[in-house]
């Protein structure tokens, strides 16, 4: 077991290293130069090196990566001439445009990427799961053709349509949220119901069309896991059906639903941008748009990918080992 | 004209086992086949019998070049085909053909019986005598199945039919030798006999040499002129049919000889049962010396360290063993 | 004087999308304490499908069974059709288990061996989780796995077919059962582990005192343990006899086909196998008459013209060796002579 996740430990820094240079790579092949867009009409030739040189871009790509890197565990130093300023470990680089150190816009909008994903994660786990043994279990009845309904409505609708819905109806015109308190952060520790009436709607649209899928991933699972030939020996020795459901099946139709729920979890985690505009919530999916679209600003666009690769990666590895834990063939190859 | 269809020398196929560590590096190898020495005659079946894991399989598929092999020769119809590429092999495949175990996944679901048979000539561009559907009807004939059904798919046929479709399908290009791996392991016993009563009608009316791939002794009794035993890897003894059933000298002979139920049970119940203990040993890791001696009765010192040479104990029976029966 | 299991009548049907599938059709027969009853059939035969309705396996939902199937256990009789489902689930595995043919897939891949054969222990025995595993140690030493103690903690992957097997006979005895039925224990494993599995189960029945069903088609393995044989064909038992009577003195057609179609070692070379011609039927429609009439060489000896149209009764042709066949005794030992 130790060798197992030793050995994931090292492959994940290794696909990071690759992973973040080739982002840097990649932002250098795109056509767009930051250094002009900051500037626009006023450019002149001199203006733009100048630029180019606080941005970092007048080194090779590996000297960039590299000083990132550094940046991340020793802090780093931007600009020069009186007007530097350090941004503390980890530094992710520094916004010119709004003269402000990455890693504090990333850290303001990160806790509500955070509430959103799990928020999410929870609700469409718990529901998806439910649904799929009942439908599993009720397998031709009532119950399960319902529940198919709900899946098909679930994969069908896109999250910018349910998530107007969701706005002009429950939020608007039954006024469950005052439009004014929509995107307001509350610290769910302190204010847990404050935090409830931010995140409540925002997280079931997003959970919807998880939901759904897992939803039919359960159902089919548990419905086959049934016909093992290792539940028929469960049957044999005298166990009760509530027994072998809870103990048995469940626990190896749900191994492959670990893989899939971690990594659905980590793409979430850079961000939901549909959803975090629909409902006016400063995520880093937010961000990431907004500094697209809007600003062109290059250190926070960096930095948003590295995150959501970043996040990727470890739960790959997180995910992996979780595996190995639940089924014994993995941790003994 | 050579006078073996088939010389296998010092065939050897090792896999590549993959490693615990951090860098999963290949460590070590599943030793499959290791020195194999066995010839097939003209018209003669050769039966290949041994437990699982005893590399029996992986000969008849390297013979078939389905797996390259790792080191010896393979002599096929006088020509040393050991290092052909696919693209030379193509004109020998025509004269090799291999019979497979499942009936049920060995055929291509969504192909007609006809387009399955008919595959051998399309591959090879060879247009038969009267046809390809005239050949193709024929071939049905010839193995009991109805030549109306030529265009019906696997699923339409029970077990035994299907084997008889992979058997028409392997005579397509009237081949010099047909390797057939477990071909009634997984039929019903009513149908294995009528299967195996088509084989040697076929053998009969064609000269077809067999390599018969089996697990199951009686049958391999059956229909073999000669027969090879193999245990881990390696030939453990060889010899024409009723000598072996009658007068095995390995040691791992009597005792799987021994171990097969007889269908008659004062016979069964009265002799002399040999029991052998433990378990397989595993082909990545095989017994140093004689790859039996961890299970052997009789098993000393020199056993332990020593592989045996093959020796020729009797007339046309090899044995590679230190102390045979 | 009753046996310990004793099935009568035992008719099974089961929906499909091309129709009722007919598994078992009257079906009778029994077994002792100490007695080895081998119920021989290929595939089709019904002959797991039987076992599977008696132990209460079957699907309740779909399937239809008609008969019983009487355990006589030490404190009354108890019929394992008409009991409730909750009722028979108490015996299973108490006075009734079952092991099956592929021990790779009958075991939880995600569980230790000896958390798997605790569990059985726990549901009929209380104690702590750790009295649990010494059970299992003790059932894993019984059945012949070296080193117990540490094995116990080894999953299903980590055994071989030869110790699965062992580990699963060892979990489905846990309890003491009176009744053990095994479903093709053997067929999936190597004629030397074979030989292995068949002493195990015999020193197993002589130390229990156990009745043990045994479901095969081969019949080498039935020769060397059975007691008595069950043969089954199209769902129903054409020939019930003393493992002797079956091999030397058949009385059916088709046990008589079976015993030349198969190839012995100690027969002489190469005759040419009497092999049973055409196909086993299906269950879905089954042929009116004797069911194995459309294969049968001697139906033409029946002059009534019998076998086409009414199935024949198992009858007792004398000293406890029933047959299905419209045959009668004079053409009967024509078939025994006819016998390879």
């Amino acid at each position: 077991m130790l060798t197992y996740v030793t050995r994931r430990l090292l492959y994940t820094i290794l696909l990071l290293a690759i992973v973040s240079l080739t982002i840097f790579f990649i932002f250098d092949l795109i056509p767009v130069d930051p250094a002009r867009l900051v500037c626009s009409k006023q450019c002149t030739p001199s203006l733009v090196e100048a630029n180019r040189h606080r941005l970092g871009l007048d080194v090779s790509v590996f000297e960039q990566w590299w000083r990132f890197m550094v940046g991340l565990f020793a802090g780093r130093t931007f600009g020069e001439e009186g007007i530097a300023i350090t941004c503390a470990a980890p530094a992710l680089g520094y916004s010119f445009s709004r003269h402000e150190c990455v890693t504090t816009i990333v850290s303001q909008a990160f806790p509500y990427t955070l509430s959103l994903a799990l928020g999410a994660f929870v609700l469409w786990l718990s529901v998806g799961i439910s649904l799929g043994v009942l439908s599993a279990r009720k397998k031709g009845k009532f119950a399960d053709r319902a529940a198919s309904v709900f899946v098909l409505v679930g994969t069908s609708l896109p999250t910018f349509i349910t998530g107007i819905l969701v706005v002009l109806f429950i939020v608007l015109q039954f006024n469950l949220v005052s439009p004014l308190e929509l995107g307001n952060w509350h610290n769910p520790v302190t204010e847990p119901l404050g935090w409830l009436q931010t995140f409540f709607f925002p997280c079931a649209t997003l959970a919807l069309a998880y939901a759904a899928t897992y939803t039919r991933f359960t159902r089919s699972n548990v419905i086959e896991t049934s016909s093992e030939d290792f539940i028929r020996t469960a049957r044999a020795k005298g166990l009760s059906e509530k027994v072998i459901l809870r103990k048995h099946t469940l626990r190896a139709a749900l191994a492959p639903i670990v893989t899939i729920a971690g990594l659905d979890f980590a793409g979430l985690l850079g961000g939901a941008i549909i959803t975090e505009g629909i409902f006016g919530l400063n995520g880093l999916g937010k961000l990431s748009i907004k500094a697209v679209t809007q600003t062109y600003d290059l250190p926070i666009i960096v930095a948003t990918t590295l995150i959501a690769s970043a996040f990727v990666l470890l739960m790959n590895l997180i995910v992996d080992i979780a595996y190995a834990f639940i089924d014994p063939r993995v941790r003994t190859s | 004209m050579a006078e073996n269809i088939l010389e296998l020398h010092n065939l050897t196929k090792f896999f590549p086992a993959k490693a615990g560590g951090i860098f999963s590096r290949a460590k070590g190898e599943v030793r499959a086949v290791d020195g194999v020495n066995l010839t097939v005659a003209r018209g003669e079946t050769v039966g290949l019998v041994g437990e699982s894991g005893c590399g029996k399989t992986t000969v008849g598929r390297t013979v078939m070049k389905l797996y390259e092999p790792t080191a010896g020769r393979i002599i096929f119809d006088g020509e040393d085909i050991t290092n052909l590429k696919r693209q030379e092999m193509k004109p020998i495949r025509s004269k090799m053909q291999m019979i497979f175990q499942d009936p049920f996944s060995s055929l291509n679901p969504r192909h007609t019986v006809g387009t399955i048979i008919s595959s051998s000539y399309t591959i090879h561009g060879i247009e038969p005598e009267g046809g390809v559907e005239h050949s193709v009807r024929e071939l049905l004939t010839l193995v009991g199945l109805n030549p109306e059904h030529i265009n019906r798919f696997p699923h339409e046929f029970s077990g035994g039919q299907r084997q008889r479709i992979g058997i028409a399908r392997s005579l397509a290009l009237k081949p010099k030798l047909i390797v057939a791996d477990e071909p009634v392991s997984a039929l019903d016993v009513s149908i294995q006999a009528q299967v195996i009563n088509l084989l040697d009608d076929l053998q009969k009316e064609f000269g077809l040499s067999y390599l018969f791939v089996a697990h199951d002794l009686s049958i391999v009794q059956h229909i073999s002129d000669r027969v090879v035993v193999m245990y881990l890897g390696k030939v453990m003894e060889m010899a024409p049919t009723r000598t072996l059933f009658e007068n095995p000298r390995h040691p791992y002979t009597k005792a799987l000889l021994s171990a097969v139920p007889i269908a008659d049970p004062k016979i069964g119940r009265s002799r002399e049962r040999i029991i052998v203990q433990g378990d397989l040993p595993s082909p990545v890791n095989p017994p140093s010396g004689c790859v039996f001696n961890t299970r052997c009765w009789k098993a000393q010192d020199i056993c332990r360290t020593a592989v045996p040479e093959t020796i020729q104990i009797a007339p046309q029976q090899t044995v590679a063993c230190h102390f045979p029966e | 004087m009753s046996k310990f299991l004793e099935v009568t009548n035992l008719n099974v049907t089961f929906p499909t999308a091309d129709g009722d599938v007919h598994a078992s059709n009257e079906v009778s027969y029994s077994v002792g304490l100490g007695e080895t009853l081998a119920i021989v059939g290929e595939s089709g035969s019904g002959k797991s499908v039987s076992n599977l309705a008696v132990m209460g396996l079957h699907n309740v939902t779909r399937t239809k069974i008609t008969g019983s199937a009487i355990l006589n256990l030490s404190d009354g009789p108890v019929d394992l059709i008409s009991a409730s489902p909750e009722t028979v689930r108490r015996l299973r595995g108490k006075e009734m288990s079952m092991i099956f043919q592929d021990p790779m897939s009958a075991l939880h891949p995600f569980f230790s061996i000896g958390d798997q054969i605790a569990e059985a222990w726990h549901l009929y025995n209380k104690g702590s989780k750790s009295d649990g595993i010494k059970k299992a140690i003790e059932m894993l030493d019984l059945v012949g796995i070296p080193d117990a103690s540490v094995r116990v903690h080894d999953f299903p992957h980590q055994f071989s077919g030869g110790m699965r097997q062992r580990a699963m006979i060892a979990m489905a005895l846990v309890n003491n059962p009176s009744l053990l039925i095994a479903d093709e224990p053997t067929t999936a494993l190597d004629v030397t582990v074979q030989s292995q599995i068949l002493k195990l189960l015999k020193d197993l029945q002589n130390e229990f005192n156990m009745a043990i069903i045994l479901i095969t088609h081969d019949l080498g393995v039935v020769a060397e343990v059975a007691d008595r044989i069950c043969v089954m064909y199209g769902g129903r038992i054409v020939e019930d006899a003393s493992v002797e009577d079956i091999f030397y003195r058949p009385e059916h057609p088709y046990t008589l086909g079976l015993l030349n179609s198969v190839p012995r070692i100690t027969s002489g070379l190469s005759h040419r196998l009497r092999a049973i011609p055409g196909q086993p039927p299906s269950l879905i429609n089954l042929p009116s008459g004797c069911s194995f009439q459309p294969r049968c060489e001697y139906s033409s000896r029946v002059s009534s013209g019998a076998c086409t149209e009414s199935v024949p009764a198992l009858n007792d042709k004398g000293s406890g060796h029933l047959s299905r066949c419209h045959l009668d005794i004079a053409d009967l030992n024509d078939l025994v002579k006819d016998k390879a």
